[in-house]
């Protein structure tokens, strides 16, 4: 069976257009048709969450999305993160700063699990608890976990410690968080 | 670990969609897909068809109708958690939901998709049985409905024809003031449940139980009410001693071993999870617990 759609969606803010089998997820079309290859593919049954994107603004396993259903949405992959002249994002820069990876595979669905909390919280505090469980769909074989959490927290909760929180940790903060 | 070849549909009305059902066998049907697609990508399932049902027009949304919550199949289990609708109307729904999966599964994973794979651990079909849900389900043929109840035939078998679709689950609402509760124990901190409970409690105001359901899930194939229970506290004072009861009654109830467990530890489960589920139940209907 070679039956083939024509598909057109957004990645990374520039519109992509491709012919896919139906049977192509998303991972695989970010990566071999893309050559996004920053998103990664671990169980391919959901589990580990290592392909995390976000589709239309919301965290999606993309193993897990079938291209098609894509089509017409907004993608962002771990590419996107990082603003255009290579400055990390602050949740990069802490990840990096609290040794919350070490061989990276987990990490860019971490980041984006991350990404998705910090914009759900608009500047809520979050517990140690609470954070576990909102990344407890991404696992990681490296880090044990503590320096994610050690990172996250520090960025999530960087605006309870400044006089006048601000819903967002400032851009300008970064390295500071 | 990719999956067989298949022919992809999309409609958008629900008359192409019951057309397409009708014309094809060897269909499946793509909500969220975060049960299905796991099963295509193993090769544990292999359609030939496989229908995309989350393009159709007026399949999702959520609205109260009288004293009931309509729930269409295709909403988003995410977009259920975070809904003031549902947290008011039912707020046990808001609860379970908060233990399906994790956000990124419950941003694409379906209320009706839920339901309709009939995993034995879902909490969602736990909520269904105890709210005593029904459900609507199309074909060509025409509409039907059936109470939650009929709707599991086996490990992820429903009563379900190959050519109708769930389209809507509706929850008759309990009473302002009820209590709720919701308890499971899971491998890690999140993801499938092997055992979970849910609880309904109505009082009085002499302060005996109006009403009282209680389901557990994860035993068997598909969950049970705990009747036996039901039954001890209806129209007494749920005291302490009547809450053990029936958890005892929950322990009862018949359960298999599989990975997750043995049967003693299932029972076990199904007795401590009633119990808290209840408790929690209860104190939120005296007035005891605000969320």
């Amino acid at each position: 069976m070679t039956e083939r759609r024509s598909m057109r969606l957004t990645v990374n803010g520039a519109v992509r257009t491709a012919q896919v089998e139906p049977r192509l997820n998303l991972a695989d079309l970010l990566r071999h048709e893309f050559g996004l290859t920053g998103t990664h593919v671990g169980c391919e049954h959901g589990v580990c969450g290592a392909c995390t994107v976000l589709l239309d603004g919301a965290t999606a396993r993309s193993c897990l999305t079938f291209a098609v259903q894509a089509d017409g949405c907004a993608v962002t992959t771990i590419e996107g993160v990082a603003d255009p002249d290579g400055a990390l994002h602050p949740i990069q820069a802490a990840l990096a700063r609290h040794h919350g990876l070490q061989c990276g595979y987990c990490t860019p669905g971490i980041v984006m699990t991350l990404l998705e909390l910090q914009h759900d919280l608009d500047g809520a505090p979050i517990d140690e608890p609470a954070l576990r469980r909102a990344f407890a769909g991404n696992l990681c074989r490296c880090t044990g976990y503590q320096g994610i959490v050690d990172a996250a927290l520090s960025v999530l909760n960087a605006g309870a410690a400044e006089p006048c929180p601000s819903p967002r940790p400032d851009p300008a903060g970064k390295g500071h968080a | 670990m990719k999956p067989a070849p298949f022919s992809y549909h999309a409609p958008t009305t629900r008359a192409d969609l019951l057309a397409l059902l009708a014309a094809h066998d060897d269909c499946r049907l793509l909500a969220g897909g975060q049960s299905l697609v796991p099963l295509l990508n193993l090769r544990l399932a292999g359609p030939a068809h496989l229908i995309d049902i989350t393009r159709v027009a007026g399949l999702d949304g959520i609205a109260r109708d009288g004293e009931v919550l309509r729930i269409g199949a295709t909403t988003r289990q995410r977009r259920a958690e975070r809904s003031p609708l549902v947290r008011a109307a039912f707020p046990l729904l808001s609860d379970a939901l908060a233990h399906v999966g994790h956000v990124a599964t419950r941003n694409r994973g379906t209320i009706g998709g839920s339901l309709a794979h009939m995993d034995p651990t879902a909490e969602l079909s736990v909520v269904a049985l105890v709210a005593d849900a029904t459900l609507t389900i199309e074909s060509a043929r025409g509409a039907r409905t059936i109470p939650f109840v009929a709707l599991p035939t086996g490990p992820l078998a429903t009563a379900i024809a190959p050519d109708e679709v769930l389209t809507r689950i509706d929850l008759p609402l309990w009473p302002e003031g009820h209590g709720w509760g919701f308890a499971e124990v899971t491998r890690r901190g999140e993801g499938f449940a092997v055992v979970s409970a849910a609880a309904l409690v109505a009082l009085a105001p002499d302060g005996t139980c109006a009403r009282a359901a209680l389901a557990v899930g994860g035993l068997v194939a598909a969950p049970a009410r705990v009747g036996e229970a039901e039954a001890l506290l209806a129209r007494r004072v749920p005291r302490d001693d009547r809450i053990a009861a029936a958890g005892e009654a929950a322990a009862r109830l018949p359960a298999e071993s599989d990975l997750y467990g043995p049967e003693a530890y299932k029972r076990h489960l199904a007795r401590v999870l009633t119990v808290r589920a209840l408790r929690q139940a209860v104190d939120r209907a005296r007035g005891g617990v605000r969320d």
